[in-house]
């Protein structure tokens, strides 16, 4: 390798690796258990974006739909182990093959047809919807009583004592999926996505196959939302309809890396931190007001999108650039 | 005797109620410039379009190298080696010039850094070197049709479809963009292109074929084109040729 590329391979990840370090380190700085708790959720939120940003970020083809495959995901893990006692870890790694089958499904169905834009994003949605009214109503799901896991504390299991354990399992997914992010971005199969996004007939005219990179693009998308997915069955030992494939995954989903920056790397963890952060820090002014984490997320949609279009990271990008011509000048 | 580069017979497009082209034939060897001109609505674009695979023809037939490519879709199009551009700019907006560049080079290069070093050739030859960075979305009409050429010659097409890439140029930009065509040509790509500047046509094509209401109404060198009473009246309105000639007689 040259030397600029390897320099250009330093800059691309390091930044990753020390964002990760840094995070790793929060179990050393409190033990509280809720803080931890409110981390591995971010977490799953943050993981369930970064899916939802491969295709909707970088692909521009945005699905109001994840759920089904974050739910995918988790009925998939808690049904494997509840009903045909699989080991937890290969229940983890087969509910990640099952959402991205769900993806390549749906996706195959919706852009065979050419489905763009709002049309694209309705019949996800539609997605969703059938599949959480299926598994309220199927016995084999449980109903509407969900499938419980077998609480059975061991490593072997996927189980810790140790909510800290969780947290650096959690991170390192979302860590996983930073750098497969970044290696997308340096890839012919990232500027065929990034250039759908921007106009789809000019990709054709340059000889992309625009439905198989779509196709790619869902699937992979839908793989790490349901990684999201398997990890929260596994961390709650329980799954229902309504969690599962319930319409507010869909949408924090795609609200974190809206926030945080579409189509960036960082986006869904920056946008996930700020959303949470900000969710916690009113939740603790207010006094606990039904409905107030809801009405800020709003609130800050609406400043993100009027004011930031390029969200919170792009943001800082562009005030850094106005305060360093702001000192060369 | 090998086939020739393009060959279209009798294809036509319908678009309900209109016959934009209609049972068009036209052969293309390797090697050249060919002009398609023709008034505004002749079926240009959409001639183009079946070339290229953004339509398919209601009837006929489209052989890329003596190969039926009629039915294959765009992309298929692009990796045999014919590439378009768009009489109405399509620049990935929210891209440098640099990345719209290597987005057309990656057909033919799957490395990021091949890819980006391609471009960077490619922006040399269409003068778009120094706007490298700068996003497509500022460039000016004249930078946005440069641009269009170079994603299109970075796929390194054999058959090369120009649709008025010089319209909206100013007469000195028009001056600038023609030496780039003719070294496109020098590069061995095969261009058929859509003009309206004649200027333009004049200066740089062998063969002309002029469309009008969907069918070809000439085929022959420029020169001989401007002198067709069918172009000028196509051009002109009915009797026009017969006035011209005319008047050529009065004063002479
Ligand atoms: N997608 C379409 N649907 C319906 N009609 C169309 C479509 N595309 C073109 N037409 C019609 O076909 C005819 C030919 O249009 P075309 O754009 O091919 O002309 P052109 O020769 O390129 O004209 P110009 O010089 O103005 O670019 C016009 O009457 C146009 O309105
Ligand atoms: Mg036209």
């Amino acid at each position: 390798m040259t030397v600029s590329g390897a320099r250009g391979m330093f800059s691309a990840y390091a930044p990753i690796l020390v964002v990760a370090a840094l995070l790793a380190l929060t179990p050393l700085a409190t033990s509280a258990n809720t803080v931890l708790n409110a981390m591995v959720l971010a977490l799953l939120v943050a993981l369930a974006g970064q899916g939802w940003n491969i295709l909707g970020g970088y692909g521009g083809q945005f699905s109001f739909g994840h759920a089904a495959f974050f739910g995918t995901g988790a009925y998939g893990t808690a049904l494997l182990q509840a009903r045909y006692g699989l080991n937890a870890y290969v229940a983890f790694a087969a509910a990640i093959g099952a959402g991205a089958a769900v993806g390549a499904a749906i996706g195959f169905l919706s852009f065979r047809s050419g489905l763009r834009g709002s049309y694209f994003a309705l019949v996800t949605l539609a997605f969703a919807e059938v599949f959480r009214i299926v598994a309220n109503a199927s016995p084999f799901t449980g109903g509407a009583a969900g499938t419980l896991l077998k609480l059975d504390v061991a490593p072997g299991n996927f189980q810790f004592a140790s909510r800290a354990i969780f947290f650096w399992i959690a991170l390192a997914l979302v860590t996983l999926v930073l750098i497969l992010t970044r290696a997308i971005e340096r890839s012919r199969f990232g500027a065929y996505l990034v250039a759908i996004r921007e106009n789809e007939s000019a990709a054709q005219a340059l000889g992309i196959d625009t439905f198989k990179v779509k196709l790619q693009a869902i699937t992979l998308s839908a793989a790490v939302t349901a990684a999201a997915g398997a990890f929260y069955a596994q961390y709650f030992l329980y799954v229902n309809a309504d969690i599962a494939y319930g319409a507010a995954v869909s949408v924090e989903a795609l609200l974190a890396p809206i926030i945080g920056g579409l189509g960036t790397a960082f986006g869904p963890l920056i946008g996930t931190l700020a959303l949470h952060g900000l969710a916690e820090g009113a939740k603790a002014l207010t006094g606990r007001i039904p409905g107030i984490d809801v009405a800020l997320y709003g609130a800050l949609v609406v400043l993100v999108i009027a004011f930031a279009p390029k969200g919170l990271r792009g943001l800082a990008a562009r005030l850094g650039r106005g305060l360093s011509t702001r000192w060369a000048s | 005797m090998s086939a020739p580069l393009l060959s279209v017979q009798n294809a036509s497009k319908r678009f309900g109620g209109v016959l934009a082209v209609d049972s068009v034939s036209l052969t293309i060897n390797a090697g050249g410039i060919t002009g398609l001109i023709g008034p505004n609505g002749a079926g240009k674009t959409t001639l183009f379009t079946l070339i290229s695979g953004f339509e398919r023809p209601t009837s006929g037939r489209i052989a890329f190298q003596g190969v039926d490519i009629g039915a294959l879709a765009p992309h298929k199009r692009a990796a045999l080696g014919v590439a378009r551009t768009f009489q109405i700019v399509q620049p990935f907006a929210g891209l440098t010039v640099r990345e719209n560049i290597a987005v057309g080079a990656h057909l033919r290069h799957a490395r990021r850094d091949e890819a980006l070093a391609k471009a960077e050739a490619v922006s040399e030859r269409v003068g778009l070197a120094d706007r490298l960075n700068a996003p497509a979305s500022g460039l000016t009409i004249a930078g946005r049709k440069r641009l269009e050429l170079a994603r299109a010659l970075a796929t390194e097409p054999t058959l090369l479809l120009l649709d008025e890439v010089l319209a909206g140029l100013n007469p000195s930009e028009v001056r600038d963009v023609i030496p780039i065509i003719q070294d496109i040509r020098r590069g061995g790509v095969t261009v058929l292109m859509v003009e309206h500047v004649m200027q333009a046509v004049m200066s740089l094509c062998e063969t002309v074929f002029v469309l009008a209401q969907g069918r070809i109404i000439a085929e022959g060198s420029p020169s001989a084109i401007t002198k067709d009473a069918n172009v000028i009246e196509a051009y002109l309105g009915h009797g026009a040729a017969k006035r011209l000639a005319a008047r050529d007689v009065a004063h002479g």
